[in-house]
């Protein structure tokens, strides 16, 4: 059997619903080059007008964070409670400042 | 426990969801492999007994129609397969398991379609089925899992409303009509019901399915689920319930209903149901004959890549 679609790349896709709104991931299909990855997920992702853009990207140049290392990566932010708005506490007259 | 399996049964509890790179453990992940690949499957060969009839739909709109679920079928297939690859299978692999007989798919697929009634008990029936489960799935512990069942729930309830349609027409046409759609009933309730699986009792894989909550609900909860919203669909229908068991129980809150013939189940299970052989030969076929266009394909970018680095030079 021929392995094509182990040749072919693997683009994660994302759609913009709306104009005003963000492109969200939807899923990742195989294809050849950026121009087949954006017809495919056309077909695949956009059949009842679910977008108005759409966005393909390669996933192998996708550089993620590690989950794992969650804790130390964001550990430099938890101890600034002062970041947060309810941090202040103000008067209730004013409180919905 | 090791520390990751604590890590990763705090997230099952918390009903957080597993996502690729987290660990987890080996059984998790061939569970779930078997699982989706046996979906993905599904939705595959399950374009086979409808694409039968979309050159024979009695009308353009059924063609039309019809033709748009069976493309849907595709997408759901792509869908799936993304997921599973995530665990770390490639589609090669999933297509090799299935064309071999390793990897199962819904035995429904394995009935055939003699009449065009069929087709509309299918979108109505094995499609309402399928909802039932993948309603329950969109909960499921896997991240990509859970959020291909959203995305396919969201195109499914087209698939069951224009089958029930199809049958509403022969139900309230001709006399033959009429006949016609309560044989299709009459063959495809049972198989229906059997999409679910064996009781929780003799089934394999429920119990660890649904600590690690891959599974969110029995398969005999979602069966009585279905047994119960199709008593109403059958009689608007004004068609004769195939089960003449079926009686509403004030107490329970639900309907009984016959058991199903399980020995049947397991044979087609087995491979031995009337369209086995045939789903698969024409699953290896049209893959062959699909061979010439990956390689056109190949070829093509091979092209394109010595130019791009002749221009480039
Ligand atoms: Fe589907
Ligand atoms: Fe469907």
């Amino acid at each position: 059997m021929t392995k094509v679609t182990e040749k072919l790349e693997l683009f994660e896709v994302f759609v913009r619903s709306k104009r005003g709104l963000d492109h969200k991931h939807v899923g990742s299909l195989h294809a050849e080059d950026h121009e087949q990855a954006l017809e495919y997920a056309r077909d695949c992702y956009t059949r009842r007008s679910e977008g108005v853009s759409i966005w393909v990207v390669k996933s192998n140049d996708i550089c993620s964070s590690q989950e794992d290392d969650a804790d130390c990566f964001y550990d430099p932010s938890d101890d600034k409670p002062y970041r947060h708005a309810t941090y202040y506490v103000l008067p209730d007259p004013v409180n919905n400042m | 426990m090791t520390p990751e399996e604590q890590n990763f049964m705090r997230k099952i509890e918390n009903e957080e969801k597993i996502e690729p790179k987290d660990w987890m453990p080996e059984e998790y992940r061939k569970n779930l492999i078997r699982q989706i690949s046996q979906h993905a499957h599904s939705e595959v060969i399950g374009m086979q007994p409808e694409g039968n009839w979309i050159t024979r739909a009695p009308s353009l709109r059924r063609k039309a129609v019809l033709l748009s679920k069976v493309q849907d079928e595709a997408g759901h297939g792509l869908y799936l397969y993304s997921a599973c690859e995530t665990l770390g299978i490639s589609r090669s692999e999933m297509i090799e398991q299935l064309q071999t007989g390793k990897a199962k798919y819904s035995s429904i697929f394995n009935y055939p379609t003699l009449t065009w009634a069929d087709v509309g008990a299918i979108g109505w029936l094995v499609d309402g089925a399928a909802i039932v489960n993948q309603v329950s799935l969109q909960r499921t512990s896997y991240g990509p899992y859970s959020r291909g069942m959203i995305r396919i729930c969201k195109e499914e309830s087209f698939h069951q409303r224009q089958g029930y349609e199809a049958m509403l027409a022969l139900a309230k046409g001709s006399p033959d009509q009429k006949a016609m759609a309560q044989d299709a009933l009459n063959r495809f309730y049972w198989p229906a019901l059997m999409m679910f699986g064996p009781h929780d009792s003799e089934s394999a894989h429920s119990q660890k399915s649904m600590e690690w909550k891959i599974k969110r609900e029995t398969n005999d909860d979602l069966r009585q689920k279905f047994v119960d919203q199709t008593v109403k669909q059958i009689e608007v229908l004004g068609l004769e319930h195939p089960d003449k068991n079926i009686k509403w129980n004030e107490e329970r809150g639900h309907y009984d209903s016959s058991d199903l013939n399980w020995d049947e189940f397991w044979s087609v299970i087995a491979g031995n149901g009337h369209c086995n052989r045939q789903r698969i030969e024409h699953h290896v076929a049209a893959h062959d004959e699909g061979e010439w266009v990956r390689d056109a394909i190949t070829a093509y970018n091979e092209k394109k890549r010595v130019k791009k680095a002749q221009n480039a030079a």
